[in-house]
């Protein structure tokens, strides 16, 4: 049984005077335990919508969303689907509730019912998780974009949930902050087994994800391995979305008639592939 | 008078003065910035780009040190600092709580009517402003919270625009957006730009949104402005920009490590595009296809 299990699943947004604004439309989708996924999508095709339906933030107009074989539909098991999925909210704000970092850090695990050791111990693994232990005792109003950002992230570490969904996390974050966060979150995923869903508009960190969902206009438009998915150059273009760098540029210099190896996902692949192709004669060159 | 639009001497600072949380955000900033310049800003998280960028729009006031708008300290006559937020405009980081009003339209028509301008001009310079972010027309009547994170974010910045301001602050307009609309954001960022001659500070922790975009780079680390060049020149210094938690954009990064195998690539390449200017007849000669002889080294 998959841990998070959609099933046909149709969501509206109630608007005034009777309007419905139809967001999903028959939603299937099922990641299993221990996964990474990541989820992308141009803005506005319900990518926020969904992740919230993981965790009972909403619940599905039809449809079945089963989380760990519970329906997140149903009151009564509201707090057992969050125990299981963590959601970090798209903007950092919306999440920080409490008036000092550590309190914050600390709010979800007491809304669980952690014992008080164990949450003091929690939160402050968490914040070293995300570097901002030295924060502890600060307002989150009074951080910066980024900062916030860290704590929010931190607030969900804290709940150790078995899946963690985080909605857009690093779109505050500046580059090395973004890799530590990718990188928590990868070890999250590779010590802990915790099942990952990543929402991000950064195609650089979705070909880290074991497997990519692309969504568009409330549907599902694409799923598959990282290399399956942005190997379709065009056709993510068309739906607003991109590839990362190396592989765009590896991409046009084989369209422009460059015979290549393969097309790399990343920088670091894409280096190891320029020297094992011209290592040697390049070195030669250079000599000359 | 000078050709600088903004310029700070010895600009300093801190949160919460004289308090324990005493913060100094800001550290003794002296930079001038050009009339019809546009500059990218970058740092680590915490850095001060937010609190830099108030101090220059004056919502924030010095602690020491002066801001010169055209030459005059903003501050001279503080009852027109008002004034110099509508020259100044500035575009939030999360300006999705910029939008209160009842529709997006209002929204958009708020700035330009707190200028004086008519219910029918205000409305005018909104939808002008909203084609520019390309804000769906029909968006226009709804709630301003019924938009998702990336539509709100277009909303926040049409109603900085539809103020045309003499110098255009954004803060990280670019998170948030899907690939295409950070693309056609920052192309019509650009476009407007080249159009109104106007000033551009564009604050970004997107290394390759900067490298396409930005004449010159304002790099703050720790409070201080530790670099104010050419894009290019920045951009250069790779192991400097590591340690203050930056990176160079990817596509430079490749290109360096191909100058490395001993590629004769300017190791200074912003852009794909210009990578592949480059890199497509180098390639071609260098590895011609096994049928294509003629050309073998
Ligand atoms: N509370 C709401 N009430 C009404 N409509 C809403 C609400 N929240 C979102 N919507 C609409 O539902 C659609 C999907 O929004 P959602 O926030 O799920 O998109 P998203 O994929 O997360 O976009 P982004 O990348 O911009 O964050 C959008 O068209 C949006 O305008
Ligand atoms: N209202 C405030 N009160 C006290 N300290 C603050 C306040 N706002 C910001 N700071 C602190 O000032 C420093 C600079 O913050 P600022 O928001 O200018 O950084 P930034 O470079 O914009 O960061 P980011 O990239 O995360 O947005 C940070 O250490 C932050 O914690
Ligand atoms: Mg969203
Ligand atoms: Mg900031």
């Amino acid at each position: 049984m998959a841990f998070i299990d959609i099933k046909d699943v149709c969501f509206s947004y109630d608007l005034e005077a009777g309007v419905k604004k139809d967001v999903l439309h028959h939603v299937s989708l099922q990641v299993e335990r221990g996964e990474f996924v990541a989820l992308l999508g141009h803005n506005g095709c319900g990518k926020s919508t969904l992740s919230k339906l993981f965790n009972g933030m909403l619940t599905a107009g039809s449809g079945q969303v089963l989380i760990d074989g519970l329906d997140a539909g149903l009151e009564e098991n509201q707090l057992e689907v969050r125990r299981r999925v963590g959601l970090v909210l798209q903007n950092p704000d919306n999440q920080l509730v409490a008036g000092i970092v550590e309190e914050d850090v600390a709010f979800g695990p007491e809304n669980l019912g952690v014992p008080p050791e164990e949450i003091r111990q929690r939160v402050d693994a968490a914040l070293k998780a995300v570097d901002m232990y030295h924060y502890r005792e600060h307002a989150p109003h009074k951080l910066s974009g980024g900062q916030k950002q860290r704590v929010a992230i931190a607030g969900i570490i804290a709940m150790e949930t078995s899946c963690i969904v985080l909605d857009e996390p690093t779109a505050m974050l500046d580059p090395r902050g973004r890799e530590e966060v990718m990188e928590t979150i990868t070890r999250l995923n590779k010590e802990k087994g915790i099942t990952i869903v990543l929402i991000t508009h950064y195609m650089d960190e979705a070909v880290r994800a074991g497997r990519v969902v692309v969504m568009d206009d409330g549907r599902i438009l694409m799923d598959g391995a990282p290399r399956e998915v942005f190997g379709q150059v065009e056709r993510l273009k068309r739906h607003d979305l991109d590839v990362p760098q190396a592989t765009e540029l590896c991409y046009r210099l084989q369209a422009a008639g460059v015979n290549l190896p393969a097309i790399p996902l990343s920088v670091e692949e894409c280096v190891g592939m320029f020297r094992e192709m011209l290592g040697g004669r390049a070195d030669e060159r250079m000599d000359s | 008078m000078s050709e600088w639009i903004l310029e700070t001497k010895n600009l300093t600072y801190q949160y919460s003065a004289g308090t324990p949380f005493e913060k100094t955000a800001v550290e003794d900033v002296s930079i001038r910035i050009g009339k019809g310049e546009f500059i990218g800003v970058i740092g680590h998280t915490g850095s001060g780009k937010s609190t830099l960028i108030q101090l220059l729009n004056g919502l924030l006031r010095p602690t020491r040190g002066q801001v010169l708008l055209n030459g005059r300290d903003i501050w001279q006559e503080p009852k027109k600092i008002r004034a110099v937020r509508f020259q100044v405009g500035m575009v939030f980081q999360y300006p999705e709580y910029q939008l209160f009003e009842e529709t997006v339209l209002k929204d958009l028509m708020f700035g330009p009517k707190n200028m004086g301008l008519s219910d029918e001009e205000a409305a005018a310079r909104a939808r002008e402003a909203a084609a520019f972010t390309g804000l769906r027309p029909e968006l226009l009547e709804k709630s301003p919270f019924e938009l998702s994170g990336g539509e709100k974010r277009r909303a926040a910045i049409a109603g900085v625009i539809a103020m045309d301001p003499e110098v255009l602050i954004l803060d990280e307009p670019t998170a948030g957006l899907d690939p295409r609309g950070r693309d056609v954001l920052l192309a019509q960022i650009t476009q407007y730009h080249k159009k109104r001659g106007n000033t551009v500070l564009l604050v970004s922790h997107s290394m390759e949104d900067i490298g396409r975009t930005a004449g010159r780079l304002l790099v703050m680390d720790h409070s201080r402005a530790a670099m104010l060049a050419p894009t290019k020149e920045v951009f250069a210094k790779g192991e400097e920009l590591e340690k203050m938690g930056l990176r160079v954009p990817q596509i430079t990064k490749i290109v360096q490590e191909l100058r490395a195998l001993g590629c004769p690539v300017d190791p200074s390449t912003l852009t794909v595009d210009d990578a592949l200017k480059q890199l497509i007849p180098y390639f071609k000669q260098k590895l011609p296809g096994k049928e294509a002889g003629p050309h073998a080294v």
